[in-house]
């Protein structure tokens, strides 16, 4: 059971995510564990599920199944199929259980984890698997929830197309939040905005609306904006895809200057000398799963999955 | 030529200056005024929070209960008449609540009543301008406002809103002009609104068009007045367009 293993530095933890869109399934269970100071860079082919898998961890995508925690607070509602001594409570594992052991098999330990794993790689739980259960069920949200908002709060993105409020100052974009959200004070705010906005250099656009500003600018404000919240750790979605290619380096430095500092960061990018410089560990996602996951010295020069291989033969060109 | 513009004149002189009748037409001028900015607010109050029912993720069955509520009204109002609805809150719905006098003026007792019943009806077409201002602002605006820990009401309020009533300002005048006008069937009900004031003035002088002309002068002056507030807001709300 997950909530049994806490680890005080994983910040962040997506487990066994699936995600359908309709009958699309675009991830497959994925685990993601994200520790304090990590740089995990994600890459795969489009249509992957790297996005997808990204925006799962804040919830911008609900997963269909599988959990999302940020430290001990869970995020998503809880997921039965990863909690084994809940399913033994279903009354599907009952039955199943009465079945076998009537059948002549004995009743252990290992027997019940068979049956655990046969529920769950049929889906055999239903909605209604007994009072027993459901409590037990409602037990471990009461205990684990935490409010979404709550969570986002400590979570920043930054999203491929800025997302720069267009009705807001470049100033009102960066204290909107903190302000509303009762973490500072306007006076507080808009100190630490000045103080970032003079960090990026951009100090004298503080009053001006994002459509006045490039492509570069945008993004790098977009980026101290998620800095304003002073977050926990930063998601990265693409963050250079939609830019001219004279304004990617800008971005990417001001990437670099955080993770120098140690911001803990999840990228989703094509930018391989980014992955190779920057990460503490890069992931492959292809078809919905991860296909191969390690430091970036092994990642690059010795990958095992002919997947891999083949889309760093062609983006390594 | 000269004789037919001095019976023009004369025509006039007795049906707005003579006796004081130009009384007769800011009597009506003013309840139209009052129930056209009445029913403005209440349209635009009903506007937004029908649209807010409509266009909020469905989380629950009661917020979807809501949304089918909010999608019915808004199919009734635009489906029927505005004198049929007018007619059935005057008579019906509010018949208790008419007969009080309003502000301290007792000949404007039915205003009130009549300026809701153009709000509510007003507010369905409102809803309607903001859902599709709504359609148009990019969903990457909500999804920011949301990854910052904003919640879903805090966002459309404060970036969502905003940008969707800038585009939607021409049509929500629009809709606004058509209110100012659509007042004018309040003298059904026996309210002496602008459009009223002709049947008074032809009783008196038994003269037919020039109290109409009159009227439709006051009429065009209130929505030139109404464009010019709208180029205002927009210059305005251009701000942020600016390269």
């Amino acid at each position: 059971m997950i909530s049994d293993k806490i680890s005080l530095d994983e910040i962040v933890k997506a487990e066994n995510i699936y995600k359908n869109f309709g009958k699309v399934e675009v991830l497959k269970g994925v685990t993601l564990r994200i520790k304090k100071g990590e740089r995990v860079v994600v890459i795969g082919p489009s249509g992957s599920g790297k996005s997808t898998m990204l925006r799962c961890m804040n919830l911008l995508e609900e997963p269909t199944y599988g959990e999302v925690w940020l430290h001990e607070n869970l995020l998503t509602p809880i997921d039965p199929y990863l909690h084994f001594d809940v399913i033994k409570l279903s009354s599907t594992f009952k039955k199943m259980k009465v079945e076998a052991i009537t059948a002549g098999e004995e009743d252990s330990e290992k027997l019940d984890e068979k049956i655990i794993l046969e529920i769950k790689k049929k889906d055999l739980l239903k909605k209604n698997e007994g009072k027993e259960y459901k409590l037990a069920i409602k037990d471990l949200y009461k205990k684990y929830s935490m409010n979404i908002n709550k969570g986002r709060a400590k979570m920043g993105m930054v999203f491929q197309h800025f997302n720069l409020f267009n009705n807001l100052t470049v100033l009102e974009n960066l204290t909107l939040a903190p302000v509303k959200l009762k973490l500072k004070t306007k006076e507080e705010a808009e100190e630490k905005a000045y103080a970032l906005l003079k960090r990026i250099g951009l100090e004298d656009k503080a009053n001006v609306y994002p459509s006045t500003l490039s492509g570069g600018q945008k993004q790098r404000i977009a980026i101290i904006r998620s800095l304003a919240m002073e977050p926990e750790v930063i998601l990265f979605d693409e963050p250079t895809s939609a830019l001219d290619p004279e304004m990617v380096g800008e971005v990417l430095e001001l990437m670099k200057e955080l993770a120098e500092e140690g911001m803990t960061m999840v990228v989703v990018t094509h930018e391989m000398g980014f992955a190779k410089e920057v990460a503490t560990r890069v992931i492959f996602i292809d078809e919905g799963i991860i296909k191969e996951e390690n430091t970036p010295k092994e990642f690059f020069e010795s990958p095992k999955d002919e997947r891999l291989k083949e889309f760093l033969s062609k983006v390594l060109m | 030529m000269k004789e037919f513009f001095l019976g023009v004149w004369e025509d006039f002189y007795s049906c707005f200056l003579e006796n004081g009748s130009y009384m007769m037409y800011l009597k009506g001028l003013r309840n139209t005024i009052i129930m056209a900015i009445l029913a403005c607010i209440v349209g635009l109050i009903i506007g937004i929070v029908v649209t807010i029912i409509r266009v909020v993720p469905k989380k629950n069955k009661a917020l979807v209960v809501l949304d089918k509520i909010a999608n019915l009204y808004v199919t009734i109002i635009r489906g029927t008449p505005v004198v049929l609805q007018l007619f059935i809150g005057y008579f019906v719905i509010f018949a208790a609540v008419k007969t009080a006098s309003f502000i301290g003026i007792k000949e404007t007792a039915g205003i009130p009543v009549a300026a809701v019943v153009f709000g509510i009806n007003s507010g369905a077409y409102m809803s309607e301008i903001l859902r599709g201002g709504i359609n148009a602002v990019d969903f990457g605006q909500m999804e920011a406002g949301r990854s910052l820990g904003l919640s879903w009401l805090q966002t459309f309020m404060r970036v969502v809103l905003p940008q969707s009533l800038k585009s939607a300002i021409p049509t929500m005048f629009n809709e606004f002009i058509t209110l100012v006008k659509e007042t004018s069937v309040a003298g059904y009900v026996g309210i002496v609104d602008l459009m009223k004031i002709q049947k008074y003035v032809t009783t008196q002088n038994a003269e037919l068009y020039m109290p109409l002309l009159i009227i439709a002068a006051i009429y065009l002056i209130i929505v030139l007045g109404l464009q010019q507030i709208q180029k205002l807001i927009e210059r305005r709300l251009m701000a942020s367009d600016k390269r």
